[in-house]
């Protein structure tokens, strides 16, 4: 290989990998969030989205179940539960 | 395509394991350098997880060359930008993990840091090699089990110290010196900003844990990565030309709150002697950063 392969921004979107999660997945309770938006900042796939309180949400087309939305939530607004 | 993902500068689909801190901390990074930014990328994770051929995560200029010579790259990008008049417009950033900060790059970056380009250097510290099988780096700590440094009848682990890359850098003269970690998210991306915002090189070593690595549950690397912070064992620092002026202070908790939920780390918890070598690691960090705030 003698040339640089050029690959299409963001084109990773292809790959789903929410089909990773095998244990539990995020909840998202929308009942005490005080849209601190520290689980957008958290997110490892950065697919948590929401702008207002009780508004915010993941795409688990991509999400790998890490729970760390869970982890980092002040106001325990997210819980971890069976992925079925 | 929604809101988010048009603002985020690096897309969902990567393939890094679940809970990776190194994803947590690009994704900040390149979000707070906004997209004027090219960005040279050594060998590591990094570069494999975010570029699976024939996608990549990144939606801004992206190079990968080889492991050791992102920091050449980027002093060839800028000297590029400089002569189309463009630099006061892009940022460049050299990024790597610690194997390719700490030591195979480490010529390349000394070489940028003694030329004063302007280019900020970032090491994702996950301490050890962990996209070839865990190998010890030059930035893994005392006492961590990797598999060149397994622990066993004979060896606590790795037996050297973490090498002091901030002071290295601080060695060349450059303008920012910073340390940052994935549990102080709002506090990478200002310190992103702020390097960026000055002229000349710059270097910033994030604290990234590695679940498979560091053998913990993905849903602890946030928890993790607050605690070695909050035990004194990665203190957050940030220099100006040489000149300290900013530390996180901590409340000093027990360095075995840290090392207990993780396998690299289960030989020391029963073993006292070394358990105390550990925490006076942190208690010199404590001294010499003044790391604990007062009234604790």
């Amino acid at each position: 290989m003698f040339g640089p392969i050029i690959a299409k921004p963001g084109s990773s979107r292809k790959n789903k990998t929410g089909s990773w999660r095998i244990e539990s997945k995020p909840k998202f309770l929308q009942s005490n969030c005080i849209a601190c938006k520290l689980c957008i900042l958290i997110c490892p796939e950065g697919c948590i989205e929401g702008s207002q309180k009780n508004t915010f949400h993941c795409d688990f087309d991509y999400c790998k179940g890490c729970g760390n939305c869970a982890s980092i939530c002040p106001k325990q607004d997210i819980v971890m539960v069976k992925q079925e | 395509m929604s809101e988010l993902q048009v603002k985020s500068l690096f897309a969902s689909g990567h393939t890094a394991c679940a809970g990776c801190g190194q994803s947590i901390a690009a994704r900040l990074v390149i979000n707070a350098a906004g997209s004027n930014t090219i960005i040279a990328n050594n060998t590591g994770c990094l570069e494999v997880f975010t570029t699976k051929y024939p996608e990549s995560a990144w939606r801004v200029p992206w190079v990968h060359s080889l492991f050791e010579n992102a920091a050449a790259v980027a002093s060839g990008i800028e000297a590029a930008l400089i002569f189309q008049g463009k630099k006061d417009k892009i940022s460049v950033i050299a990024q790597a993990g610690d194997g390719g900060t700490a030591d195979i790059g480490m010529q390349a970056l000394s070489g940028i840091w003694e030329r004063k380009h302007d280019v900020l250097a970032i090491c994702y510290d996950n301490e050890a090699y962990e996209n070839t099988g865990i190998q010890r780096s030059g930035l893994t700590p005392y006492g961590a089990s990797t598999t060149t440094s397994p622990s066993g009848a004979q060896s606590f682990g790795n037996p050297k110290l973490k090498k002091p890359m901030p002071e290295i850098a601080n060695a060349h003269g450059i303008a920012y010196v910073a340390t940052a970690s994935v549990g102080f998210p709002q506090d990478l991306q200002r310190k992103v900003k702020k390097a960026l915002s000055i002229k000349g090189p710059k270097y910033l070593q994030i604290h990234v844990p590695c679940p498979l690595g560091w053998g913990y549950p993905s849903s602890l690397t946030y928890q993790i990565a607050k605690l070695a912070v909050g035990t004194g064992l990665y203190p957050l620092i940030e220099y100006e030309n040489g000149m300290l002026i900013g530390v996180r202070k901590i409340s000093s908790k027990s360095v075995e709150e840290y090392l207990k939920p993780q396998r690299r780390f289960r030989h020391i918890i029963n073993n006292p002697d070394e358990l105390a070598k550990i925490q006076e690691i942190a208690n010199n960090n404590i001294k010499k950063y003044n790391l604990v705030a007062e009234g604790n």
